[in-house]
């Protein structure tokens, strides 16, 4: 043999002895899964229908049975079925529109559509509230002294109000799952029926539809647990008139109960109530839409033809625009505004305009405690998440071990798991109850939740990756001399390192902007910035609520210029 | 240099027994191709001895190295076999250049570095790949891309190289042009080849010697690639290296004969020991369509349905009664004779034929 320098001393390499690196890392994405997923989740259903060692299912009956429960378990579901449905109905069409259609100026209006996916929906909802509040709202006001209304046209505090501020926050899933599937979807097959003799409608009913159903089920899908599990939204706008959905009323009930162990048993009932109701929608969502998927639509992107809108064509731009002006710009320049408005109430016109607000909210040290909390977090959760998702992908997609089911279910379970009910989870988990640990009122409790809530993002990016590694390559490694750890450190992580990268800030943007899950968890040093908002905002502090809005979503739009950027120039792979 | 050798490996997936005690010798600084119909246990093989699969019984040797034994308990781990690999699909890097690609199994044998960049450019000259050094996979064609995973096998290993399906991916001008590199790379450098394909052509072009597999993974005749054209062990190796025609033979009235679905054409031959038309399934003649001769005397009288030209030879479907045969004429025989025209009686000679156990029972 040519090779002196490493040549094997013992080629009776004894098989079997060591630890196998494959069986270690099964084991360890195991209990890591059990740590963050099972031990929270146990726990909550045990302290719903236990209480100190015996089986007491009184409290969860009396919860059950209690009529504000009842009623905003009603309105969670009314308000779920509204947003999915409209919002499937708003993104398929202006998919199709954007994808399809001849409407000008198309590249632009794509980008400022993706808008609202990164933007806080308690932002917007803020916004709107500041706007068309019933008593106070700027617009009610305006139309009223304009007009000389007796009392105000609009109220968004209101079940039609939430539905309407949630529509504009989720109907980008479904909009941009229905792109995408469009895209990729061979145009001679619109074509072929075009030619057989149908007409333009038919076409679209009977070929395009029906082809592209797979991916509106699933923008559906994500709306209808989304909008179940919301929390920002209707906190935001329901409070004031006593309009609770499940998570809101988790939360009023536990800052009710000032965080005594009743009240969290209570939010522990709660809970399973909005997870029952999550799983009963998934499972009629599953058979009403029980779509099969089709290979008709192509990994390669083609280029369809365009359907000529003639007439149609102007009136639909400004239906367009006019939705984009409605649900991005408004909000936006609502809360830049009244961030720099001197009191809350105030005209808004540039005499009564000072940046006051914006000095008062960085001399506060709650601000930069914040920022830097969030900060902290959101890039633990990214960094930590982002190893961890990869590693249970690679076990996954690779190792493939007896149980994998019960491996990716178990990773992808918290993301249908409402934030609130997760909160409440690891509250129970690690708060003293188990081992004796307590992160309680500790920045530790936060991250605990933001990786069970997020780990399923970084791991469905990588799996994706992995499955595009052809297993000949980690082979060809092995036989050219290196050892398995070295294959996974040499091929297979320089081939999925963008997709890691990218799993990492899937988790950083939601992550920097979360207030669901932290608002539980938040102790008097551990505000995060979405908390920080909300709780200004709480205390009646508007201007200053929107100042640091507006600082946050510059925060946003900046980190998320730098995703794009990083993300743009990846070597060929 | 080393010769290979497989004693009594056996495999299995599940319930599925792919290999049974398997046993197989490559003889060194020769290419043995191992041919066999996909799904025959080939690949399973080369994982074998490539140590990424693991033998439930049996020993592999290379040289004088045991790289596995069930019974001795040894179980070299693959990046210690220093055996050189082609994966069919090639399985280069795309994020290393192909110069980076071939360096990588010096690096990880820790060859010194000038030492190492001067075997790479010897291996990328070689595979005439000099001037992509710097290139990245995705800016190669396939045929290139082969070359660099060719070239990687070289300089991770002078004694054995293993290939499995290089070429299945190339179009025919490029999978030609391949195996004849192929060769000559593997005689200038006395590699011991270790070439695994399902297309008996290119192992027909390529090979010292041959090994037939079949598809319940055994091996049923390994020779010359002359040994297992003229001399096939058996009716698989008969059937699976070439086309080849079959008819039953049956006996009547005492007198064997050729059975055409309509009638039985009287047929004189001495049956092999143990085959007997009334025995068992019965008998069948095999003959190779190049074997089959038309002579305007024989009293074996077919009708040509269709012919067509090749280039270097004539393709017929004749048929002789109701059994089609096909006929294989090389131009040159054509130019004597004359072609047959589509729709003209012809006579037939058979010559070379076999004589195998039928594959069903007649019914």
């Amino acid at each position: 043999m040519k090779f002196g320098v490493r040549k094997n001393k013992d080629l009776a390499a004894i098989d079997g002895r060591r630890i196998s690196l494959d069986g270690a890392m099964t084991v360890l994405s195991f209990v890591l899964l059990v740590i963050i997923v099972v031990i929270p989740v146990f726990m909550i259903i045990y302290h719903a229908f236990f209480y100190e060692g015996h089986f007491s299912p009184e409290l969860f009956t009396s919860q059950l049975l209690d009529p504000g429960n009842l009623a905003s378990m009603w309105n969670t579901i009314q308000i779920a079925f509204w947003v999915t449905l409209f919002g499937t109905i708003m993104g398929v069409f202006y998919a199709w529109l954007l994808g399809r259609s001849d409407i000008p100026a198309k590249g632009l209006m794509r980008a400022l559509f993706n808008i609202p996916y990164m933007f806080p929906p308690f932002l917007g909802a803020m916004a709107w509230d500041l706007l068309l509040n019933g008593r106070s709202g700027y617009l009610n006001r305006w139309l009223v002294d304009t007009f000389n209304l007796s009392g105000a046209p609009f109220n968004i505090n209101s079940l039609g109000g939430i539905v309407f501020v949630e529509l504009s926050y989720y109907f980008p899933f479904v909009f941009m799952q229905v792109v995408s599937a469009l895209e990729r979807m061979d145009p001679t097959l619109e074509e072929c029926a075009r030619i057989a003799g149908a007409k333009q409608l038919t076409v679209i009913r009977k070929i395009t539809l029906p082809l592209v159903l797979p991916a509106i089920s699933a923008g559906a899908l994500l709306i209808l647990i989304s909008s179940l599990a919301h929390f920002g939204v209707p906190s935001i706008l329901g409070f004031s008139q006593g309009i609770y959905t499940l998570p809101t009323k988790i939360y009023a009930t536990i800052s009710r109960s000032g965080g005594s162990f009743e009240g969290i048993r209570q939010g522990a009932a709660l809970s399973i109530m909005l997870v029952v109701v999550v799983a009963v929608a998934l499972i009629i969502q599953k058979k009403v839409l029980s779509a099969g998927s089709y290979d008709i639509i192509k990994g390669k992107s083609m280029r369809p033809t365009l359907i000529k809108l003639r007439g149609a064509r102007i009136p639909l731009f400004i239906l367009a625009v006019t939705t984009l002006v409605l649900i991005v710009i408004v909000p936006l320049v609502m809360i830049f505004l009244v961030g720099l408005v001197r009191a809350y109430g105030l005209p808004l016109i540039p005499e009564n305009f000072t940046l006051n607000n914006y000095v008062k909210v960085f001399e506060s040290s709650g601000t930069f405690d914040s920022i830097k909390n969030s900060l902290f977090v959101s890039i633990s959760a990214g960094v930590v998440c982002m190893f961890l998702g990869t590693l249970i992908a690679y076990v996954v997609q690779k190792i493939k071990p007896r149980g994998k089911g019960v491996l990716e279910v178990l990773s992808v379970l918290p993301y249908s798991i409402p934030g609130t009910v997760l909160a409440i989870g690891v509250i129970l988990a690690w708060s003293g109850g188990l081992f004796g640990i307590s992160l309680y009122n500790t920045i530790w409790i936060i991250l605990v939740a933001y990786l069970a809530r997020y780990l399923s993002f970084s791991m469905k990016s990588s799996s994706a990756a992995l499955l595009q590694v052809h297993p000949s390559l980690e082979e060809a490694a092995r036989t050219c001399g290196a050892s398995h750890t070295e294959s996974l450190k040499d091929i297979t992580l320089p081939l999925i390192r963008p997709a890691m990268v990218s799993g990492f800030f899937l988790i950083f943007l939601p992550a920097m902007r979360e207030v669901t899950t932290s608002v539980l968890l938040y102790g008097p040093y551990t505000r995060t910035l979405g908390v920080q908002i909300y709780s200004l905002r709480d205390a009646g502090m508007m201007p200053q609520a929107a100042a640091l809005g507006s600082v946050a979503i510059l925060l946003i739009i900046v980190c998320n210029t730098i995703v794009t950027q990083i993300t743009k120039d990846r070597k060929g792979v | 240099m080393a010769n290979v050798v497989f004693k009594d490996i056996s495999f299995r997936y599940g319930d599925n027994q792919v290999l049974k005690n398997f046993s197989m010798e490559v003889d060194s600084g020769q290419i043995l191709c191992l041919v066999g119909p996909s799904g025959c246990g080939k690949t399973t093989l080369v994982r074998c001895l490539l140590g990424l699969s693991k033998p439930e019984t049996g020993e592999i040797w290379v040289g004088d190295t045991c790289l596995f034994s069930a019974a001795r308990r040894i179980n070299v781990p693959a990046e210690r076999r220093n055996i050189g690999i082609v994966f069919q699909d090639y399985a280069v890097w795309p994020h290393m250049t192909v110069k980076e690609n071939v360096l990588y199994p010096m690096k990880k044998h820790r060859v010194p570095k000038q030492e190492a960049e001067k075997r790479a450019m010897h291996a990328l000259q070689q595979v005439n790949m000099t001037e992509y050094a710097n290139h990245l996979p995705s800016q190669l064609s396939g045929g290139q891309q082969q070359r660099v995973a060719i070239a990687r096998a070289l300089v991770g290993n002078g004694d054995l190289i293993v290939m499995d399906e290089p070429i299945t991916n190339l179009d025919a001008k490029l999978r030609e042009q391949m195996l004849a590199e192929i060769r000559q790379i593997q005689r200038s450098s006395g590699t011991t080849v270790l070439y695994i394909t399902h297309d008996q052509e290119s192992a027909l072009q390529l090979c010292d010697k041959m090994a037939i597999m079949q598809q319940d993974g055994s091996l049923c005749q390994t020779g010359t690639d002359e040994d297992i054209i003229l001399r096939p062990a058996n009716r698989f190796t008969f059937e699976f290296i070439g086309v080849s025609n079959f008819l039953r033979v049956v006996r009547k009235n005492g007198a064997l004969g050729l059975d055409v679905g309509n009638a039985v054409i009287p047929w004189q031959a001495e049956l092999p020991d143990g085959l007997d038309p009334d025995k068992g399934k019965g008998v069948e003649l095999g003959v190779r369509p190049n074997d089959i001769e038309f002579d305007p005397a024989s009293p074996i009288r077919a009708k040509v349905r269709r012919c067509v030209f090749l280039g270097s030879e004539y393709d017929y479907f004749v048929d002789l009664g109701q059994r089609e045969l096909r006929v294989q004429q090389s131009t040159l025989a054509a130019a004597r004779t004359g072609v047959m025209r589509e729709g003209s009686e012809v006579g037939l000679r058979l010559l070379n034929p076999r004589y195998y156990e039928a594959k069903e029972a007649k019914a």
